[in-house]
């Protein structure tokens, strides 16, 4: 088996289509109202990246995403709103200078813990940092006292409940039910100008496609293949001289952070970000992205996100009473018929035959086979 | 033959397990247990069911935590570490039922156990070099999967599945190898292997084994020890044994 780097060759081609689809297809063929759409599906394919190596290789299923989603678009958020709300721009406000939800509830100054939302670096900082430090919280909470399986999936769940109802309960504190939103410029660059829009779901693609790689390398590490050891017999790995409550923190917090990306994006590209994106009804619809792409393939995971939303878009467009339903029978459908999603359709029926096409073709075309390192 | 009645402090003891108790709801599974073993030694340890067999290997590789007494390895106290830890000591654990990961290969199943890149960050750095390959290949040849390296271990028959997880223990190294029905489910020819593979592998360590089949413990065991309802029976050679009317009456007469 040839490899470039640490990817198989197969993988190499398979992030170089992903690329071509998502740097030049999409970019060419779609307007700029849907390729801003685009680019908001592809921030929930973070989540789903990170769902693949922590629930489809180290079978923890998490079904509270959201709230690492939510928490690095908040972090965003908080940026964009505090440089939205100049004292010039806030001037008719009681209190200028502060952002207008907090006006409105009556606050006088801005709390302690936005302060550091007014550097642009600790921001991004914060981006990453809070969600896995929330993350490394529950991990370490949850694995050293070994809760797992359903009990875990069930705490996350609850965790995800309580974080939306403390957002939409100190409404003068995070804005609410509404979320944070009217947010306008990035250190003074208009982020709602369709050069903007253009500009960042390139920004978010390069992430996105940096995420793939890191994702790949994760998993050819020896570390993805205790993670599917740790799915298979945990006791073994345990008594093979592994800490396994580490190893399933270090896969939880790396999801986290990989969706707190994707959070940051999705405020960054849509322009605001609420609870709605936090709870209970976003996890879930996540984990059906990677459960439809196929929960064991990173590329996989990517194109179930794409499918699903856009099945939602449209569907909710023409017939919005009925994509509930849908969306649930397709889960029911994926789960009962197709196990392992669309990667799993792919391998058992399109790839046979693209490799026996390509043997047929490999003479031909000679010494261009990539020359990579040996497979061990 | 080996004397039993030996100074508890004596040095070199390579496991001294004293005063052992455990209780499940009050159910003492495992009862004021105290025994020795030596460097380089086959210990066997038979009993009939529920004798608390399972439970003594279970407690001494730190899956189930003592309610009392003390063990001690080399000079290392194994009840207040967690697992992991006790591995590092240098004890290794083999299971009933064969404990392997089915999804990866034989190779792969072996390098999990390479006893290398065992924190997060290590495993993430691990390199698969040459020293790691040579050491697989190894032991994948005592095994007699040598032919087998690539292949899913989900494919491979029961006893193969058996000599696996041995061979995982045996990349560890451990000094104390704990063996836990190592032939049952095997043929005849599978088990003489196993008995040959027992041989060759308890070169420079303990071997503690659980076995019901007395023709296997006959061929291996240098000394025995019977447990009845969490007490030590009777211990000492086979011969020994197999004639102390106790023995005779609660486990071996029927």
């Amino acid at each position: 088996m040839e490899r470039i780097g640490f990817l198989k060759t197969s993988e190499a081609v398979g992030i170089a289509i992903l690329a071509a689809l998502i740097l030049i297809v999409l970019p060419l063929g779609l307007d700029i109202f849907r390729l801003n759409l685009a680019g908001k599906y592809l921030t929930y394919a973070f989540v789903a990246i990170g769902l693949v190596l922590c629930w489809g290789h180290g079978g923890i299923l998490s079904l509270g995403q959201g709230m690492f989603f939510g928490l690095g678009g908040y972090a965003m958020a908080m940026f964009l709103k505090l440089e939205a709300s100049s004292p010039e721009a806030t001037k008719i406000q009681s209190t200028p200078g502060i952002p207008d939800f907090m006006d409105w509830n009556q606050l006088t100054e801005l709390p302690w813990f936005w302060q550091p939302f007014h550097s642009l670096t600790l921001s991004l900082v914060a981006v990453v940092l809070v969600p896995t430090a929330f993350a490394f919280l529950i991990g370490t909470a949850m694995f050293k006292r070994r809760v797992g399986g359903v009990y875990f999936a069930i705490i996350t769940q609850a965790i995800a409940a309580i974080l939306t109802i403390l957002i939409v309960g100190q409404q003068g504190y995070t804005g609410g039910i509404n979320g944070i939103t009217d947010l306008r410029t990035l250190k003074g660059w208009d982020i709602r100008t369709d050069e903007a829009k253009y500009v960042l779901y390139f920004v978010n693609a390069g992430l996105l496609l940096a995420a793939v790689a890191a994702a790949y390398f994760v998993r050819q590490s020896k570390l993805g293949r205790i993670l599917v050891a740790m799915r298979d017999k945990e006791d073994r790995v345990r008594f093979s001289g592994y800490n396994v409550a580490n190893f399933k923190t270090f896969v939880f917090c790396l999801a986290a952070a990989l969706s707190a990306i994707g959070g940051a994006m999705f405020t960054l590209q849509v322009g605001f970000m609420s609870p709605s994106f936090v709870g209970i009804v976003p996890s879930i619809e996540m984990v059906i992205y990677t459960a439809v792409g196929g929960r064991l393939s990173i590329l996989g995971a990517v194109y179930g996100t794409l499918l699903v939303n856009w099945a939602k878009t449209s569907f909710s467009e023409s017939f919005p009473e009925l994509w509930l339903l849908g969306l649930g029978g397709l889960f029911i459908a994926v789960v009962l018929a197709f196990p392992n999603g669309l990667a799993g359709i792919y391998a058992d029926t399109i790839a046979p035959r693209l490799s026996r096409l390509l043997r047929r073709a490999r003479p031909a075309l000679g010494g261009t086979v990539p020359a990579g390192a040996p497979a061990e | 033959m080996h004397t039993i009645a030996r100074d508890a402090a004596a040095p070199d003891f390579l496991l001294s397990v004293e005063g052992l108790t455990v209780s499940f709801d009050g159910f003492k599974a495992v009862n004021d247990l105290s025994f020795y073993v030596d460097k380089n030694e086959i210990r066997v340890i038979i009993g009939p069911n529920g004798a608390g067999k399972t439970t003594v290997l279970d407690l001494i590789c730190g899956r189930t935590k003592a309610t009392a007494g003390s063990i001690r390895f080399r000079d290392i106290e194994l009840t207040r570490l967690s697992e992991n830890r006790i591995v590092e000591a240098g004890v290794g654990r083999k299971f009933q039922t064969p404990s392997i990961y089915e999804d990866l290969t034989v190779f792969e199943n072996l390098e999990i156990s390479f006893p290398r890149g065992r924190s997060v960050f290590g495993a993430l750095a691990f390199r698969r070099d040459a020293a790691v390959s040579e050491r697989i290949e190894e032991i994948a040849e005592m095994i007699f999967l040598k032919d087998h390296l690539a292949e899913r271990a989900a494919f491979l028959s029961h006893g193969q599945k058996q000599w696996l997880e041995i061979g995982m223990l045996l990349i560890q190294d451990p000094e104390l190898l704990m063996l836990d029905e190592p032939v049952a489910g095997m043929s005849v020819a599978e088990r003489r292997k196993t008995a040959e593979l027992l041989h060759k592998i308890i070169v420079g360590r303990s071997v503690i084994v659980i076995e019901h089949d007395m023709k296997f413990v006959e061929d291996i065991a240098h000394r025995v020890t019977v447990l009845h309802q969490g007490k030590v029976l009777s211990e000492g050679s086979m011969e020994r044994v197999k004639n102390d009317p106790k023995v005779v009456e609660v486990y071996l007469g029927h």
